[in-house]
């Protein structure tokens, strides 16, 4: 589904972020890639997504090589990847509602499914009554769950979560790791990238280390190493 | 089922009215800042009615008096001036009969005793009749006079009728009015252009300020794989708002401001009452105030935008 095919990033001050990555997803997988800042986890979810364009290398989704396509497919495939960062990045002025419409708005969906859908998404990760909340009126666990929403809502083929629990507590990084484990079971590709050992040792899923670049383990049912 | 245009531009004029709302201290400075370009554009569209009033009416006082000499006849007189009338440089040509001259001459002296005297001591008329020429442009008096100059030929008894010509007496004059009016002009012109280039130059920025503070939104409206008419769509809104409020406001301002300076300009520009100018042309100047104002943020927010479309 994913393939990454010898990938390099060197960036123009000639830091390299990415050497030689090659790797592959398959459907309904949950990985978590590990490592420490500075590993090329970030890069290495840019590049997917796109946002990046790679040294050397090609990266591909279902056979397409994402960096090949023009600027209106790369938004159809967008469309079809949640994503899940660290510092929430919902938009502030909008409520709750209008952050998940948003998405929706942006996929060309209909009114009716909007107003159908995104009170469904809402009761799933549990925001029922946070509706007409705008973001800075919730907790970092709750904006998270907005962000997870917001992913999900568009039903995408895959979800990224960039260090989805880096800013929550505990109990918080527990429930999100929960509800994207669910996710995944209804059969959604999860893509995590995490340097938290307690949620990877939990997850019990496949495990891919990184560091200066490169991968140095990918482990089947992994435990966090470090 | 997919949402067709008509939805997606409801929604993105929905999105650009919100927005504009929720930002309400954004919103104010902005439409502020705009209003200061659309009242310094306002302002020069006033000053260059009064300056084209003033310079129309200097123009008008710009005239050259042809003297004859007393015994000249009258009928060779009103022969000149219908040649005079019959050139396209003219526009009007006044006849001040011997009579009319020695009125308005006691008239000017009437305070002055020894003047009267002295005139009451003379049996005849001294004055000669004059014709006042006004030509339809400053510059033209020279070729008015060198005609004038020509037509000595027509005098009784081949002797010149013309006593004399002020034309010559007050050519720098004349000439210095036509040098300042032009300058005058370009001046005003080229101040036009660079107020207008200044203000625009603060209201994009300020535009783009703005859409500078949604750098990170505009990013992730990117990754959840807006297109860019989508993302872009509602900051324009935002930018037709802006223009649209700020033109109404300094529409509105204009009212006291021309009223409180209507009286002045009247008293001091011969005649142009700015209030009364303002309701006469309010048409155009709507058109020309709310128009600049709505092409300023529609096309700044575009521009702005671009920058950050890039991920």
């Amino acid at each position: 589904m994913i393939f990454f095919d010898k990938v390099s990033k060197v960036y123009p001050d000639s830091s390299v972020a990415l050497e030689d990555v090659t790797f592959s997803i398959e459907p309904k997988e949950f990985v978590s890639i590990v490592g420490q800042s500075g590993a090329g986890k970030t890069t290495l979810l840019k590049m997917f997504l796109a946002e990046e364009k790679p040294t050397k290398g090609r990266v591909f989704y279902e056979s397409i090589d994402v960096h090949s396509l023009h600027k209106q497919d790369i938004n159809k495939f967008r469309q079809r990847v949640g994503m899940i960062f660290q510092d929430f990045r919902l938009l502030p002025d909008r409520t709750v509602y209008e952050n998940i419409a948003f998405t929706m708005e942006a996929a060309g969906r209909s009114d009716e499914e909007i107003e159908a859908d995104v009170p469904h998404v809402l009761d799933l990760v549990g925001l029922a009554d946070k509706v007409w909340n705008f973001p800075h009126e919730l907790s970092g666990g709750e904006k998270q769950r907005v962000a997870i929403a917001r992913a999900i809502v568009n039903n995408p083929d895959i979800i990224i979560a960039d260090e989805p629990t880096g800013n929550l507590d505990p109990v918080n990084t527990h429930d999100i790791v929960q509800i994207l484990k669910r996710i995944n079971d209804l059969g959604t590709t999860v893509i995590l990238t995490t340097h938290n050992k307690g949620v990877i040792d939990s997850l019990g899923k496949r495990v891919i280390a990184m560091d200066k670049g490169r991968i140095i383990r990918d482990d089947k049912e992994g435990k966090y190493f470090s | 089922m997919k949402a067709n245009f008509q939805t997606k531009l409801k929604r993105v004029s929905r999105t650009g009215l919100f927005n504009f709302w929720r930002n309400g201290t954004v919103s104010l400075a902005s439409v502020l800042i705009m209003m200061v370009t659309l009242v310094v554009i306002g302002f020069i569209l006033f000053g260059s009615a009064i300056l084209n009033t003033s310079l129309t009416e200097l123009r008008s006082k710009v005239d050259i008096n042809v003297t004859f000499i007393p015994n000249a006849q009258e009928s060779d007189i009103l022969h000149i001036k219908k040649s005079l009338e019959s050139l396209p440089e003219v526009s009007l040509v006044t006849y001040v009969s011997r009579e009319q001259s020695l009125e308005a001459f006691k008239q000017r002296h009437a305070d002055d005793q020894s003047i009267l005297a002295a005139l009451g001591e003379l049996n005849d008329n001294p004055l000669g009749a004059v014709l006042n020429v006004k030509a339809k442009d400053p510059s033209q008096y020279g070729s008015v006079a060198d005609y004038l100059q020509g037509q000595n030929i027509l005098s009784a008894n081949n002797l010149t009728i013309v006593d004399h010509i002020n034309y010559y007496q007050n050519k720098t004059a004349i000439d210095k009015l036509i040098k300042i009016i032009n300058t005058a002009h370009t001046l005003g012109f080229a101040i036009t252009l660079a107020f207008i280039a200044l203000s625009l130059l603060v209201s994009f920025n300020t535009v783009r300020l703005t859409i500078y503070m949604s750098k990170e939104e505009i990013g992730v409206m990117r990754l959840v794989g807006a297109s860019t008419t989508y993302i872009q769509g509602p900051f324009v809104v935002v930018g037709v708002i802006y223009g649209l409020v700020a033109g109404l406001l300094t529409l509105i301002l204009f009212l006291p401001i021309t009223y409180w300076l209507g009286q002045t300009t009247q008293n001091f520009f011969i005649g142009l009452n700015l209030f009364s100018y303002y309701l006469v042309h309010f048409p155009q100047i709507f058109i020309i105030i709310v128009g600049s104002g709505v092409l300023l943020g529609a096309v700044s927010s575009f521009l702005a935008i671009r920058r950050y479309l890039r991920v």
